[in-house]
């Protein structure tokens, strides 16, 4: 009897064993795009990265081996700490406003004016107009003589600026460019406060909560995981800013918008210092890495999640 | 949802002299957004109506906002100052083998990670949200190294073959996210009736998830379409050129002839602006599905 049920039963786990493998079979077939992508593409280069830093290398010849000098160049060279101070100011000052303004819009388009579909439609297109054609625009908007800003300004009695050209102002002037770029965020914000029980304002109105508030005590804390999300995405995007200052400025004036990829790419593309240009990406994305796990730190601090 | 707002207004009251303060309020809020949107929309308009303008208007003071008599044949000087028919043609390769990829290697990958229970899958998952936020910086420079290595410059190898291996792990995650919503037991009796893992993705999984897959292929045709670096580094033979990298010579080399390109800037953002007017469920959809939102 036993002997029967073990028979039986042999073939049986062995059937359960084959489907399991099979399952991992699948499992490596279906994922491998993904293995090896990330092995090819990803990892190796990132490696090989690390390994480019520590020669001199111009692309033609053998590299030499170099030691640390292109993390010290990288460290110490006057026109690398400007690059990356450019990004740093940039983004420091960009980023905050950039959400100050795409959350108010999303506010104001929650609300029930009028051909609201439209409006959130017209404050998207920024992102639709390729990145190209963007800056080349925006290049002639901040022009000092024919430019659309200055005219406008000028409406307002407002003398005009010479922005692009002027090393005080042409950052100012990236920073103001992008606050037109905000669509995205201000999508995914719109998206949030749809998702806030109506229930819970209408219990704050009849406790007496004014709007504003039913605004700070329970609109903003219920975001604040978004904000926190557009917050990351937007430093990291930030700190690699590079189309818009190749095309309008090409880093110019003085300097004022050679920002960090933009040097890399100098070095990397123009200068063919591939050691260098490595020691200097990797630099950055220490860098930016570093904010994104700060951030992600300092969130349990401000982030409220409901669960 | 047009009629009726998602938010409750922040100035809901009792009704009288609190509802018509409530109906001012909109009305005020009304015309601070058209104002608004007409300073966003300004410089778009800008372009479209200069690229129309006489070289002269383009200069003019006060400026100019409707050009007196469409000037179209800037349109026909940007085809003949540079071979933009042909880098239309490129970004339209380029966009078609980068799309196709990154929908096919992403929606294998999200299954197998979504799906089947294999050794070393939560590492994969780890792995994969990791790169997300991966600043791409660091690959710039090794990839191009390795790129030349395989002889891809001037090919268009290094802007497509990339995505056939699942690169832009957010549309992944975003597939992923999808799956997750969609029964298990739906798998289950389709394994039952005797298909297995392949035959359930093409019959069962891949017809529910057009719409994210419709989502992800919008937003990797504007990325590609967009992309610039890339071309700016593996093309350089004028024929290989893309629309992008031909929208900045063209900018580099008439410093005079604004109108010039003011048209290829519209023009480059025809196609962009009609998927975009066509597929605009999608952009909104996909950023809703996940809060995620492309870059």
């Amino acid at each position: 009897m036993a002997a029967i049920t073990q028979a039986q039963a042999k073939p049986q786990t062995r059937r359960i064993g084959r489907a399991r493998l099979r399952d991992w079979l699948d499992g490596y077939l279906l994922t491998s795009p993904f293995i090896i992508g990330f092995l090819v593409f990803t990892a190796f280069p990132m490696l090989y990265a690390i390994w480019l830093s520590f020669h001199k290398w111009n692309l033609i010849g053998a590299p030499t081996f170099v030691g640390l000098d292109n993390y010290i160049k990288a460290l110490t060279h006057p026109t690398a700490q400007l690059s990356l101070y450019n990004s740093a100011f940039y983004t420091v000052f960009a980023v905050p406003i950039q959400l100050v303004i795409s959350f108010t819009l999303a506010l104001a388009l929650t609300q029930a004016i009028r051909l609201r579909d439209l409006y959130r439609a017209g404050f998207y297109l920024p992102i639709i107009v390729p990145l190209v054609a963007s800056a080349v625009v925006w290049q002639r908007v901040f022009h000092p003589e024919f430019g659309i800003l200055n005219e406008a300004l000028g409406w307002f009695g407002i003398p005009p600026a010479k922005w692009l050209f002027d090393p005080a102002l042409a950052k100012p002037a990236f920073i103001l460019m992008s606050f037109w770029m905000i669509g995205r965020q201000m999508v995914i914000f719109i998206a949030g406060l749809g998702n806030i029980p109506q229930s819970l304002l209408e219990a704050a109105s009849i406790d007496g909560a004014g709007p504003v508030r039913r605004l700070f005590s329970i609109v903003i804390p219920l975001m604040t995981p978004l904000i926190f999300y557009n917050c990351v995405i937007a430093v990291i995007n930030s700190f690699q800013i590079f189309v818009p200052a190749l095309i309008m400025t090409d880093g110019g004036p003085q300097n004022a918008t050679l920002f960090a990829v933009l040097n890399i790419y100098r070095e990397g593309f123009q200068f063919f210092n591939m050691g260098y240009a490595a020691a200097l990406s990797w630099e950055l994305f220490i860098i930016v890495i570093g904010f994104t796990i700060a951030q992600f730190r300092l969130s349990q601090r401000w982030v409220y999640y409901s669960d | 949802m047009a009629t009726q707002a998602i938010t409750p207004s922040l100035a809901t009251g009792r009704p009288g002299s609190r509802q018509l303060s409530r109906i001012a309020g909109l009305v005020i809020l009304q015309i601070v957004m058209t104002v608004c949107l007409i300073t966003f929309l300004a410089p778009t308009f800008w372009m479209i109506s200069s690229s129309l303008k006489a070289s002269t208007e383009v200069f003019q003071h006060p400026i100019v906002w409707i050009p007196e008599s469409p000037q179209w044949s800037n349109y026909a000087k940007v085809f003949q100052t540079l071979p933009f028919a042909k880098f239309a043609w490129n970004t339209f390769v380029v966009v078609v083998l980068a799309v196709f990829g990154t929908v096919v290697s992403t929606a294998l990958v999200a299954y197998g990670l979504a799906r089947v229970e294999f050794p070393g899958r939560r590492i994969l998952f780890a792995l994969m949200v990791a790169t997300i936020m991966l600043p791409d910086i660091v690959t710039l420079i090794p990839r191009f190294i390795m790129f030349r290595t395989f002889r891809w410059i001037d090919t268009f190898a290094p802007l497509t073959v990339p995505f056939w291996f699942a690169l832009t792990t957010l549309y992944v995650f975003l597939m992923y996210q999808f799956l997750r919503g969609i029964p298990k037991e739906l798998d289950e009796a389709a394994t039952i009736d005797g298909a297995n893992r392949w035959q359930i993705l093409w019959h069962v999984i891949l017809p529910l998830c057009k719409p994210v897959i419709a989502t992800i292929a919008v937003f990797a045709l504007i990325q590609h379409y967009n992309e610039f670096l890339t071309p700016l580094i593996y093309l350089n033979r004028l024929d290989n050129w893309t629309l992008a990298l031909g929208v900045r010579a063209l900018n580099d080399s008439n410093v005079a002839n604004w109108e010039l390109v003011f048209a290829a800037s519209t023009l480059m953002l025809i196609p962009a602006l009609l998927l975009f007017i066509v597929a605009q469920r999608y952009f909104v959809q996909g950023i809703a599905l996940t809060g995620f939102g492309g870059r």
